[in-house]
């Protein structure tokens, strides 16, 4: 910073020098501080690459005697994590398609709505969605203990402790983001557009369905991205709402499996690492999308 | 982003009064069946938030004037006034610290990770080679669960067998650092850790907001003969209070609601207590303390509200300015 | 559920009584295992029991589903929610679920929970949706979840396995109102461990009073080592401190008062408690309070600490991360004594373990007979045995269980056991689950822990006004 303040006030030959050391000041400050910051991640992938018996023997911060998979092996085989990724994948896709769902039909219908009504209901979910989960569990629960679900949803005929109870609470804490960003970005739609529908006498469904929706996908598609991440990283619900020990998506499996299967920090690492991958891939391929999600409504569920 | 800015074109909140006759117009142009179908739109979404959410915090108010343990049938007998906020307030020891904690979680957000993660943000918007590479590893932690970042650290954190007591020589009885056991030193560890994620997802947003800034706004200062530092701070930081609204707001909301890590680290006691950890420690636990645990919740949803209600108030004004 | 409880409401917690009574059960229970007079007894069971009709299942409940002889045509399923999370436990889990299939024809399924969040979860799971049956704690812990109808009574099945545990082992699976809730299992005692090999090298003798103890942990310290290991993370294991503490110094009678609210904890006798902990805290781990037991553990099996006050179940940690011989190396001594007139009791924790029928689980009606089944199954020394093979530590409770194969620590623990006049749970087992708590009891130690030389007269008042909070026990 200090090396680029001087840019504004040097000669024109001098000043360039001092670009191009500032520059290289900026990326050495940079490079270091990277690293840094990567650093926990790289500890982790080199604890789980270190056998049991190597960090044993010489404590974990030692140099390596030998450096293999194995740990990952372990890890995936012996606490069967392919399965409680699937557990991820059925609360997940279906509770990101419904909430975009919902959300931009309730966004849609709120563009056609008295303008102090819609700030109301965009209010209302708003400030639901910036709820703290704590403050609602105790009665969520009890809820979710008394509330029919008819067989085929539900094994034991209620939210609790069923695929479907975490599904429908993603919803309903993800819609109140989805709805703010949508709405906005709906609005910055030319109107012309669905005005032009009307006068064809399309109905309402057919404008959401072939007008809005497309031209949405863009907000979408970021969304998608990011409910995936919010919702595969969710700890809490699955912990509280979930009471199996087998049903639990990955990321509260993990904690569930620490005991009985990672016994050592190494296989812990590789297991944590193989839980992260998901995510980070995702980060990587949708990293547009991603980053357009988070700052179109810029907050968080 | 500008889909928050007050004076951003793209906001329909200016037109909003002079479109409503046009809206009800188009509204009697509706069929019987569009307007079932509106009113589903609205209703299915309205409905599941009510009763999912709005429902039970209500009921949270409700339960924490009882003494309420979950077992039996709630009855007339239940009821113990303020009795709960009583004990709380006075006398239950875990209460302060956990009042102080969330702070020291909120503070330390606040001077210390959000101004980081505004300063990484400064220092990537420019033409500058390899940026998204920069970007990509702060933002890497954002995109890792709470669970994941608790044991990465955990393995930082070890006393014996850590990374950052082994590089201090610190690994002796005499003297380890007990980074996430002693508690003194433990929230500060864990809010490092929480940072750790905090500040890739402040910089995405204000980096995010900065290229959104007019370019020609930088250039007249710099052409008056503004520094870096004062285009910074008089142009580029007042333009961006939208923004900053948001980074506020995100930042309040985030320590209010932290209690993965601490519940990952020791169920959010010995040093780790948050007044998130508490409710469910009290209601949701073998001891089902029900009443009292949402006493607590009360106690956390009347100060989220706080920052919620300003936020969205901005919203409110923004759009109907 | 609630209903036929209602008139024995009114009857005290009684853990004196019962505690009392255990004590017999023990007593009585390790005198069987101990003894080679015992040998005909064992004689007249199979050790494998998968095939055997013990004399239980002949005289079994009315239900349908009596467990049969292998081969029969059981079928069905019972729910089981396990805390056996550690791998040795889970692997006697697996043992044991394979043995009752192969001898009932029954399916089982099986919920394992991690340990700590299976009990911190405990109310919360039986008013939900829990298994037909799952792994529980006797004493007061259990009576506290009979008196609100979360579990379900089963007397019929203890009538049918009865015959196999020592008499007074009823009181330890009796509630408030008089009726049985559970099937003992197994149980541990705490004591002090340490290695024999360290002992040897370094000439050490062992302690049997509170000076020579003291003497010993500061000679270990001067050789390197950490006298006492120990791994507070989780909050329950420094109880094991303070009810030994607490027994010795002030008697049985009182600690159990004390856990059940007829005592105060701002009686200066829990203060001496304190004051005489203090005296030992710098020869502690200093990392104990991040540190979970097994990596405490750890350290004892490294060789890199002397000594842990701890459950028997350590082996189970001794197993996964050591060798064989590892555990062959492994010895045990009674806590020192303190020079009180309670010495004598020579009272200690040997909390027992039990299995208990759910009262809400969804299928427990379709089950009810499997479940039925599935509890005598585990009452026999034969399904114990499968545990024990796995999990060294828990010691079988059924009087057939074949105790040739019992190691020279076992045997030891076995005879401490018996020889002890007075025997408690543990804290959080003889006390209210809300008073035991995350927030509370286990937060009080933590707190006098960060500084045990302090003053702890606000710390117990705020122990006593935390106490006066609580709703009222239902089954008082």
């Amino acid at each position: 910073m200090s090396a680029s303040m001087t840019v504004a006030t040097g000669a024109v030959p001098p000043r360039r020098r001092r670009v191009k050391r500032s520059r290289v000041a900026l990326h050495a400050f940079l490079i270091v501080v990277c690293s840094i910051w990567i650093f926990p991640l790289l500890w982790a992938v080199y604890i789980s690459l270190r056998p049991l018996g190597d960090t044993a023997l010489h404590g974990d911060f030692s140099l390596p005697s030998t450096l293999n998979f194995q740990n990952f092996i372990d890890a995936w085989t012996q606490a069967n994590l392919p399965y409680y990724y699937l557990n991820t994948l059925i609360v997940a896709v279906p509770a990101v398609i419904i909430t975009l769902f919902l959300s931009s039909m309730l966004a849609f219908a709120l563009t056609r709505a008295a303008s102090r009504f819609n700030l109301f209901m965009l209010l209302l979910f708003t400030a639901g969605n910036l709820l703290p989960p704590q403050v609602i569990i105790v009665p969520l629960y009890t809820l979710y203990l008394h509330i029919p679900i008819p067989h085929p949803l539900s094994e034991n005929g209620i939210l609790y402790d069923q695929y479907i109870g975490i599904i429908l609470i993603h919803v309903v804490f993800q819609t109140g983001f989805c709805v703010f960003v949508l709405s906005n970005y709906m609005r910055t739609l030319p109107r012309e557009l669905t005005e032009a529908a009307i006068v064809d006498g399309a109905g309402i469904g057919t404008i959401y369905l072939n007008v809005i929706l497309p031209l949405c996908r863009p907000a979408l598609a970021a969304l998608a991205t990011l409910e995936f991440t919010f919702i595969y990283n969710d700890f809490f619900w699955a912990l509280l709402l979930i009471e199996t020990g087998s049903k639990r998506p990955i990321t509260s499996a993990l904690n569930n499996l620490q005991g009985q299967f990672f016994t050592n920090n190494n296989l812990l690492a590789a297991a944590s690492l193989l839980v992260a991958i998901p995510t980070v891939i995702v980060y990587l391929i949708f990293r547009r999308q991603f980053v357009r999600g988070l700052t179109l409504g810029a907050t968080k569920g | 982003m500008t889909d928050f800015a007050p004076a951003s074109p793209a906001s329909p909140g200016g037109a909003g009064a002079n479109h409503i006759p046009v809206r009800r117009s188009r509204l009697s142009l509706l069929s019987r069946r569009d307007k079932v179908i509106l009113g589903l739109m609205i209703g299915v979404p309205t409905f599941l938030d009510l009763v999912f959410i709005w429902l039970p915090t209500l009921a949270s108010i409700g339960l924490s004037l009882t003494n309420w343990n979950g077992a039996t049938a709630l009855t007339a007998k239940n009821f113990v006034g303020l009795k709960n906020y009583q004990f709380l307030f006075t006398a239950y020891t875990p209460f302060w610290p956990a009042v102080a904690h969330n702070l020291i979680w909120l503070l330390f957000f606040v001077c210390v990770a959000t101004p980081l993660g505004i300063f990484f943000a400064v220092l990537l918007d420019r033409e500058l080679r390899g940026s998204v590479i920069y970007q990509n590893v702060f933002y890497l932690p954002v995109v890792l669960s709470l669970v994941i970042v608790g044991f990465i650290w955990e393995l930082q954190y070890a006393p014996t067998d850590g990374f950052i007591n082994g590089i201090l020589g610190r690994t002796g009885q005499n003297d380890l650092i007990d980074w996430l056991g002693n508690p003194g030193i433990n929230i500060w560890a864990v809010v490092v850790a929480a940072s750790w994620r905090h500040v890739g997802y402040i910089m995405v947003l204000y980096l995010a907001g900065l290229k959104s800034v007019d370019p020609g706004l930088r250039e007249a200062a710099a052409i008056d003969g503004a520094g870096e530092r004062q285009i910074f701070f008089r142009v580029v930081f007042p333009v961006m209070a939208p923004i900053n609204v948001i980074i506020v707001v995100v930042t309040v909301i985030e320590s209010l609601r932290a209690f993965d890590l601490a519940f990952i680290i020791n169920q959010g006691t010995n040093g780790l207590e948050l007044l998130s950890t508490l409710i469910t420690n009290n209601s949701l636990s073998e001891a089902s303390l029900i009443g009292f645990g949402s006493a607590i919740a009360v106690v956390l949803l009347t100060i989220s509200l706080v920052p919620i209600v300003i936020f969205l108030t901005r919203v409110m004004r923004d759009q109907t300015a | 559920m609630a209903n036929p409880m209602a008139p024995q409401r009114s009857s005290p917690p009684e853990t004196a009584q019962t505690g009392l009574s255990r004590r017999d059960v023990l007593k009585g229970m390790a005198a069987v295992a101990g003894t080679a007079g015992i040998a005909s007894f064992l004689a007249a069971c199979s050790s494998s029991g998968t095939a055997t009709p013990t004399p239980a299942a002949a005289t079994s409940t009315p239900g349908a589903a009596t467990p049969t002889p292998a081969g029969s045509t059981a079928t069905g399923f019972v729910t089981l929610g396990s805390n056996h999370s550690d791998a040795s436990e889970a692997k006697g889990m697996a043992a044991i679920d394979a043995a009752f299939t192969t001898a009932t024809g029954i399916a089982t399924k099986l919920n394992t929970v991690d340990h700590d969040t299976f009990q911190n979860q405990l109310t919360p799971y039986l008013k939900g949706t829990p298994q037909d049956v799952f792994t529980w704690f006797s004493g007061f812990r259990m009576r506290f979840f009979a008196a609100q109808g979360l579990v379900t009574p089963i007397d019929d099945v203890w009538a049918s396995v009865k015959s196999n545990y020592t008499s007074a082992f009823a009181t330890a699976v009796t509630g408030d109102d008089g009726k049985v809730y559970g099937i003992p299992v197994d149980y541990y005692p705490w004591a002090v461990f340490y290695r024999k090999s360290l002992f040897a090298d370094k000439g050490y003798t062992v302690p049997a009073t509170w000076d020579d103890y003291k003497k010993l942990c500061a000679k270990m310290q001067t050789d390197g080592l950490t006298p006492i290991t120990f791994g507070d993370k989780d909050g329950w294991p420094a109880m094991g401190t303070f009810d030994i503490l607490n027994l010795r110094l002030n008697g049985y009678d009182f600690h159990t008062g004390l856990l059940t609210g007829k005592q105060k904890w701002t009686d200066p006798k829990v203060t001496a408690v304190f004051q005489k902990w203090a005296e030992i805290m710098p020869y502690h781990d200093k990392a104990y309070a991040g540190l979970t037991w097994q990596k405490a553990c750890d350290t004892l099996l490294q060789k890199k600490s002397g000594m842990f006050t701890f459950g028997l179940f350590l082996t189970g940690e001794f197993s996964t991360s050591g060798t064989p011989a590892d555990l062959d190396d492994l010895d045990m001594f009674p806590f020192p004594t303190l020079g009180t007139q309670y010495d004598a009791e020579a009272a200690l924790d040997a909390p027992i373990d039990i299995w208990m029928m759910s009262a809400n689980s969804p299928t427990l009606q379709q089950d009810m007979a499997n479940a039925k089944a599935y509890l005598e199954f585990f009452a026999k020394g034969s399904t114990q045995t499968l545990m024990f093979q796995n999990q060294p530590g828990f010691i079988p409770t059924a009087t057939d269980a074949d105790t040739s194969s019992f190691s020279a620590l076992q045997k030891k623990a076995v005879q401490l056991v018996s020889s002890a006049q007075k025997i408690t749970q543990f804290l959080d087992r003889d006390s209210r689950p809300d008073f035991a708590g995350a927030q509370g009891m286990q937060a009080f130690l933590q707190t006098f822990l960060k500084n045990p030389t302090a003053d702890t007269t606000p710390l117990q008042s705020q122990m006593q006004a935390y106490w006066d909070q609580l709703p009222p026990y239902l089954g008082s």
